[in-house]
């Protein structure tokens, strides 16, 4: 077991985590304004099962948590750079990036 | 682990299908503006053909230090997968018109990038493994729902799905955490015995199942997390809408059946009930709220949501007999699914395309052929035996009914009653509604899709025997 985790226990940074994925899932439910919003709530979401996976990962000596974040934190720059892209192209087409704009289709 | 227990052989196929995606993707950029649609295309079918074959040879066996799995499960899977992203391929190539040519030649690619993410999804393992599939397949097709760039609507449903479909991924990603933490590894194998070994599975186990079950229901669009699907289904590309209709349901149900009757399975009764639950709301939902729907592609929305939820029956019987019920359910879907899409890409009048129900009226005089082809989906997606959706129905019921979930059974009857009144609407206005202005003539490809499709839905019977058997054998991969 990892110093810092034996000296703190596991407690604290599963309880962070927790806290960062209600803001990030908050974030994107509660926002009624901007799409970057949006995804900057989503990277908080990614980014809070990677500390899950990390303190795990140090918990119990086992390296394919740290793995994963690694995979995580690569699918998280693809995904941001999808995100933008299309974010952009429905600017273009739309002429803005209000939540409340994104309503062409209904029903 | 030494190399050579790496057994590379088994992931022939994905390794194929990458180094072709990649291929494809660098000799057309080459080519000159808007020339290279056709031998992306051409070369993406070639690929998944191909792809096809080496799954049926590929050596069976676990690899990759116990991350990937290659069974008789993965290549049932693997098989309706490609199916699917070959129509789709086909749907493509036959959509992009002299008027319409407003998809990209990365759309095959791309499909065909989707397809090697679901196929990954099909053969995982590990969990770090069925993440990484499962964003693969998704991050494709969040492009290829935006694919038509100038397109108001379909930028929207690219939007929609974007922002939705990463939130559920960032769900299941959290869900994974927890499943690592509490049960101390990521390999299936390791998580039979955790959940076995445990006389109460801890709480923290079991909440990160129940986010891992949600994010997988996101892909699968069943009730309560279908809320993307019609608006993604009526904005995207008609062949991205295909596309998504089939493969990408087909792996996460590969998932869902063998993360939930493997790892999870010790767990049945714990989640049991969650999945009676959605496959309820699923076939309700589905059927009622097709009712008042204008747009075709948007009621294929919401009949793929009653379809998960016939589907999922199998799975909540938690049986043998429900596994090869589900698998045989998906075959079924596969083949109508594919060649209504064929027929919906088809819509167009004076080289525009249209998806008003209204529109298909008098599709029986100025074309009898295109219209019998979408009666015979229409009524195999009603249950009409003998057609290909009646043996789906009947098998998951049956299973449903052996395990003792009468309610379960009761319920999908009357939804698929309800769901008749919608499916046979489309049968009245095709055949006795007053002839508007006649469609134009579909191309040849579409044509090759609806009529395949329609032969295989009316002969479906004929190829049940060894479908029934694939499935079974697939059955006993995943429970052993």
């Amino acid at each position: 077991m990892n110093a810092a985790i034996n000296a703190i226990g596991l407690g604290p940074y599963l309880f962070v985590s927790a806290a960062l994925l209600v803001l990030g899932v908050f974030g994107i439910f509660l926002n009624r304004k901007n799409i970057i919003v949006m995804l900057m709530a989503m990277e908080l979401i990614l980014l809070s099962a990677n500390l899950n996976l990390v303190a795990f990962s140090s918990a119990l000596g086992d390296l394919s948590g740290q793995v994963m974040v690694l995979f995580v934190l690569t699918i998280a720059a693809a995904e941001a750079a999808i995100g933008l892209a299309i974010v952009t192209v429905y600017f273009r087409n739309r002429g803005s990036i209000q939540v409340e704009d994104v309503t062409m289709m209904k029903g | 682990m030494g190399v050579s227990s790496f057994n590379w052989a088994i992931a022939l196929p994905e390794i194929a299908l990458a180094l072709a995606g990649v291929v494809i993707l660098a000799g057309v950029v080459l080519q000159p503006k808007g020339e290279g649609f056709l031998p992306a295309t051409v070369l993406s079918g070639a690929a998944l053909l191909g792809c096809m074959v080496l799954v049926l040879v590929a050596p069976q066996g676990h690899g990759y230090a116990g991350t990937f799995v290659n069974d008789g499960f993965a290549r049932f899977m693997k098989i309706l997968v490609l199916a699917g992203a070959l129509v789709a391929v086909v749907l493509g190539a036959s959509y992009r018109t002299r008027e319409q040519r407003t998809l990209p030649f990365e759309a095959p690619v791309l499909i065909l990038f989707s397809t090697l993410g679901a196929m990954i999804m099909a053969s995982s393992a590990n969990l770090m493994t069925l993440f990484v599939g499962l964003e693969l397949s998704s991050l494709s097709i969040y492009i290829l729902c935006a694919l038509e760039r100038d397109n108001v609507l379909s930028s929207e449903a690219g939007l929609k799905y974007f922002i939705l479909g990463s939130l559920a991924s960032g769900l299941l990603l959290y869900g994974i955490s927890l499943v690592y933490g509490f049960a101390g590894t990521m390999e299936y194998t390791g998580l039979i015995e955790a959940v076995r070994s445990a006389a109460i599975p801890p709480m923290g186990l079991v909440v990160g199942i129940v986010f891992v079950l949600v994010g997988l229901s996101f892909k699968l669009s069943v009730v309560p997390f279908h809320m993307w699907t019609p608006d993604v289904y009526q904005g995207a590309p008609t062949p991205v809408t295909a596309y998504m209709a089939g493969a990408p349901k087909f792996a996460a149900f590969a998932l869902f059946l063998r993360v939930m009757a493997g790892p999870f399975g010790a767990v049945a009764p714990r989640w049991q009930i969650l999945i009676e639950t959605v496959s309820v709301l699923s076939m309700v939902y589905g059927a009622f709220a097709a009712i008042p729907q204008t747009n075709i592609k948007r009621l294929m929305a919401y009949s793929s949501i009653g379809h998960m939820g016939y589907a999922l029956m199998g799975l909540a019987a938690a049986s043998m007999a429900g596994l090869q019920a589900t698998l045989v359910y998906l075959s079924a879907y596969l083949i109508m699914n594919a060649g209504t899409f064929g027929c919906i890409a088809a819509m167009r009048r004076n080289g525009r395309e249209v998806n008003g129900i209204a529109d298909l009226a008098g599709l029986g005089k100025t074309d009898p052929g295109m219209a019998l082809a979408l009666a015979i989906f229409m009524f195999s997606m009603v249950g009409a035996p003998p057609l290909a959706g009646f043996f789906g129905k009947f098998l998951v019921f049956a299973a449903a009914w052996q395990a003792g979930l009468y309610p379960l059974v009761a319920v999908g009857a009357a939804a698929s009653i309800v769901g008749a009144y919608y499916y046979l609407r489309i049968v009245k206005v095709m055949y006795f509604d007053a002839p508007d202005q006649a469609l134009d003539r579909p191309a040849p490809g579409l044509l090759l899709v609806s009529g395949g499709m329609g032969l295989a839905t009316v002969l479906f019977i004929a190829v049940l025997g060894p479908i029934l058997s694939f499935a079974h054998q697939a059955a006993i991969a995943l429970v052993g």
